[in-house]
């Protein structure tokens, strides 16, 4: 098939669409939520708007409810979005060949769900000089999905009595369930992902999600020195055969 | 929430997001971060979706709940098998095994 900057958007829309299906319970319940919580309906759809990240909004609307102060709120924000840091870095040498323009598009649209599929298709190895365009194709539908279903769930509002407790956000989990089992090819990588969800078991009591920063913490630690003693032992076994 | 504080939260969130998923970016012309860095960063996705998903999971009210009252549980377990049953499809047989299960303990059992 040939490459074209047009194919790669369309295809990395519609390779999106089953990850849309996981966030728009999560941006249903979100605008639920956010009615009950003290915040204006401009507001609300203003940090869809332009904070755009679907598991910060949900714990930001949790804590106005609770009362937070505004300092709490932001801190808490950027410890639950660190794990972009982590994203925009894998993506890294891909994303530092485009412009400075391309860059802060695609950073302001990096989602869990772009990042999982966008990865996929860079990791693919034909020379298709578009692949930029697939991510863009992904971040657009991801942006729209999640803006609607967050001004639906303002509109329903208080029809939505409950919604947390329907367990709607099982499509989140899911959805990163089928975003890790990918990884899980080599034993650091088994190593990686026992140790952090151990880790996020025993540290989950810890405040403002740091149980979990923790955990993924400890776990890449745990995957990164399981592959060095693998190389070690290796390199060993190779020294003693000669 | 008065709407001063409003603009104060929303405006301090996005400086806090857009900063995070950009300055890496921003900056990559005058540093590279080294090879074996990116390497090791592989880790980080599974490790970051791991710890939000087993403790959401376990423990879905803040305790223990290993009972098929928590639906969450069959339904995990069904989009794990659901996904290494169809390694090229993960996502969309993660997902929807996942939520059937979820559908059919929730509301039919």
């Amino acid at each position: 098939m040939k490459h074209s900057s047009k194919n790669e958007f369309l295809n990395g829309m519609r390779d999106t669409i089953p990850l849309l299906l996981g966030a728009f319970p999560f941006g249903l319940i979100y605008g639920a939520l956010a009615v009950s919580s003290g915040l204006s309906a401009k507001a609300a759809l203003a940090m869809s708007a332009f904070v755009f990240a679907g598991s910060a909004q949900f714990i930001a609307v949790g804590l106005i409810a609770a009362g937070a102060p505004i300092l709490i709120i932001i801190v808490t924000t950027f410890v639950v979005n660190l794990r972009h840091l982590l994203y925009s870095a894998a993506l890294l040498p891909e994303l530092k060949k485009l412009s400075q323009s391309w860059r802060i598009v695609l950073a302001f649209f990096l989602t869990d769900e772009t990042f999982a599929v966008s990865a996929g298709r860079y990791r693919l190895e034909d020379n298709s000089p578009y692949k930029h365009w697939y991510q863009l194709g992904s971040s657009i539908i991801m942006y729209l999905n999640w803006q609607f279903w967050c001004a639906a769930g303002l509109a329903l509002g208080t029809q939505i009595p409950n919604a947390q407790a329907w367990g709607m956000d099982v499509a989140m989990i899911v959805t990163f369930i089928g975003m890790t089992i990918p990884y899980i090819r080599t034993k650091p990588m088994v190593v990686t992902v026992l140790v952090a969800g151990t880790v996020s078991l025993l540290t989950w009591q810890l405040p403002y999600k740091l149980g979990l920063i923790t955990a993924a913490i400890l776990g890449v630690l745990a995957g990164i020195s399981t592959e060095k003693v693998i190389s070690i032992k290796k390199y060993n076994m190779k020294r003693d055969y000669e | 929430m008065s709407s001063i504080n409003e603009i104060i939260l929303i405006s301090g969130m996005v400086v806090v997001t857009f900063s995070i998923r950009y300055i890496l970016l921003a900056f990559s012309d005058r540093f590279s971060l080294p090879e074996t860095f990116e390497k090791k960063l592989r880790f980080v996705p599974p490790a970051v979706l791991t710890a939000i998903i087993v403790p959401a999971v376990l423990m879905p009210g803040g305790s223990w709940d290993i009972s098929l009252q928590n639906a969450y549980l069959p339904s995990a377990v069904g989009a794990i098998i659901a996904g290494f049953i169809f390694p090229k499809k993960v996502l969309a047989a993660s997902i929807s095994t996942g939520l059937i299960v979820f559908v059919i303990v929730r509301f039919f059992l």
